[in-house]
């Protein structure tokens, strides 16, 4: 069963979980009672603990980063592309975790989960913010024995985790890497956000977000969520590309009657239809909230240049040229706020029509330019 | 190309500068000046490749376009902005010029000179634009597209107030007295340092 995965990947992995037993509190005061996480690891933590990397993942990301689950599973995890022996984030040096963000649906505790009376907590599960979710992946790094990230590295929502974790905790921070990410969300990006949540909260499954308790679940507002969020992670120019004016059926021929589906149609059906049973739709609607509420310039003190002058890493922004949902000019005010306080930065566009997605997928200049940076990050052999 | 230019650049730059390299390239300079002055160095270059080769070396670089402004850079942020053999490729040189003495204390530049004399042989005699081993490609596909000769560059400078701190120019190993007195005439290039007229 084993080495039959492909080369450059992390194999067989299994996901773990910490229960942590002491109170949390939100940053909106909100309490749990212990919550528990579940993450992979990828790679051996040194005996000098110096080379540990932490993955934040995206919006409906999860722990599984990289690796398969079983022999027969032909999915990698979603970021396998850059993790693994001899890929840009290299586990044969690097010791690398991603978790499950608390409040989401893939094991950590979240809307999903059981309170301590058997029921879902589903709607009254608190609503977390980005620096909730820093705190208690600060808790899971304490277990797992790590003082200290040699760097964390994210794209889009994972990206501003990166960023918060650089100004909430520098002194735990080398290295920074945040991807088509933004300082906050626009007016737009915010209404995509509503649509979103509004198209779930209209299901008539949604039961004031208690479906799991009648038994149901609001996979028809899920599914068009999905959707409208797809749209926006991909570019005009990409979609005419892959998916055209094709038909997947129908015709062109005037006197057709038959029922038209275009194949762009058919592949956010599709995307929406596999999303709606698989994600939680209060977790959805959470984590859409929690990147409304993102606000770096805001998290400490007056601006964004002022937030970022308390990191202390060196910093990696990247945008995608056709990128609508974060556009190069956002990650700009990023390289920017660091430029005017004087933080080491590098910065690059990467040229492509992959849109919003293009983090996570094939490109050379993108890989060849993680690559190369990923070099510094980690204990270096002495000369 | 000979860049002898960069051992120039290299004589002007006191240790533990902060220095921005416009057009780092491939960073190559900029890393010599780490490993030599100890300098604290941000490149920048529009080429992916080059961006790529330069952040292999261990360097901090940013993806940006000359022309667009530097607006990210603030005023007296560097000791000495660096522009090798680039002026010549800009859109609007003399902004950038400005703009360079505006966010260091000091710049430095340097360029082809276009009034040395096989430049003038070429087009004074054979009426055709100079083509060298320093200047290979022809004048429709090259990337230069704003020569100037060692006496328009300073009078440029006057016009923007701008001050000559020092000047260096390269010539040929036959010419380099002659460089050093006449170099609007004998040298190949030449660098200047340059700083804002405190007038």
């Amino acid at each position: 069963m084993s080495g039959d995965f492909p080369s450059g990947s992390v194999g067989l992995v299994t996901p773990q979980s910490v229960r942590f037993s002491g109170a949390f509190t939100f940053a909106n005061g909100a309490t749990l009672d212990g919550y528990e996480l579940v993450y992979e690891t990828y790679g051996e933590l040194n005996a000098t603990g110096d080379n540990a990397v932490l993955i934040c993942h995206a919006l409906s990301g999860s722990h599984h980063a990289a690796g398969y689950h079983d022999g027969a599973d032909r999915r990698a995890g979603w970021w396998d592309l850059v993790i693994g022996p001899g890929k840009p984030i290299d586990t044969r040096r690097l010791f690398v975790v991603c978790s499950n963000n608390l409040g989401c649906c893939d094991g950590s505790t979240g809307p999903n989960a059981a309170r301590d009376d058997g029921t879902p907590w589903g709607s009254r599960f608190p609503q977390p913010q980005v620096q909730d979710w820093v705190r208690s992946q600060k808790q899971l790094a304490e277990h797992l024995g790590i003082s200290r990230w040699a760097a964390v590295i994210g794209g889009s929502l994972g990206g501003m985790q990166a960023l918060q974790w650089a100004v909430d905790f520098p002194e735990w921070v080398e290295h920074c890497v945040a991807l088509a990410a933004a300082p906050g969300l626009t007016a737009q990006n915010i209404a995509f956000n509503e649509i979103a949540r509004h198209a779930i909260v209209s299901d008539p499954d949604w039961h004031e977000g208690n479906y799991l308790a009648e038994g149901t679940l609001p996979a028809r507002g899920v599914a068009l969520a999905r959707m409208v969020g797809h749209l926006t992670y991909m570019s005009a120019d990409g979609m005419s590309d892959r998916f055209g004016r094709e038909l997947r059926e129908g015709s062109y021929t005037p006197e057709s009657n038959q029922e038209w589906v275009f194949q762009v149609e058919s592949y956010l059906r599709h995307q929406g239809a596999r999303f709606s049973t698989q994600f939680d739709a209060n977790t959805y609607v959470l984590m859409t909230r929690a990147l409304d509420l993102f606000d770096l310039a805001r998290s400490h003190g007056d601006g964004l240049a002022q937030t970022l002058s308390r990191a202390t890493a060196e910093f990696l922004i990247v945008s995608f040229s056709s990128d609508w949902r974060f556009p190069p000019q956002r990650s700009i005010e990023i390289r920017d706020a660091l430029l005017a306080v004087e933080k080491p930065v590098t910065y690059a566009n990467i040229e492509t029509d992959d849109g919003h997605d293009a983090f996570l997928l094939p490109n050379q200049t993108y890989e060849k330019l993680l690559d190369q940076w990923m070099r510094r990050v980690g204990p270096h052999e002495s000369a | 190309m000979s860049r002898l230019d960069l051992n120039a650049v290299l004589d002007w730059v006191l240790p533990g500068s902060k220095v921005l390299d416009l057009g780092c390239g491939d960073g190559a300079f900029l890393q010599r000046l780490k490993d030599e002055r100890a300098v604290i160095g941000v490149g920048v270059d529009i080429d992916p490749e080059n961006l790529t080769a330069a952040v292999g070396r261990g360097l901090d670089v940013i993806q940006e376009d000359i022309n667009d402004g530097l607006h990210c850079f603030t005023t007296n942020r560097f000791d000495i902005v660096i522009l090798a053999h680039a002026l010549q490729e800009l859109t609007h040189p003399h902004l950038v010029l400005q703009r360079m003495v505006d966010i260091g204390d000091e710049a430095i530049v340097s360029f082809p000179n276009f009034g040395h004399w096989r430049c003038r042989i070429h087009l004074g005699f054979l009426g055709r634009m100079p083509m060298s081993r320093a200047m290979p490609r022809h004048w429709y596909d090259t990337p230069n597209i704003h020569f100037c000769t060692v006496r328009d560059f300073e009078a440029l400078c006057s016009a923007l107030c701008i001050d000559i701190i020092e000047r260096a120019t390269i010539a040929g190993a036959a010419q380099g007295i002659l460089g050093k007195w006449w170099p609007n005439l004998f040298a190949t290039s030449a660098v200047y340092r340059i700083c804002r007229s405190a007038r």
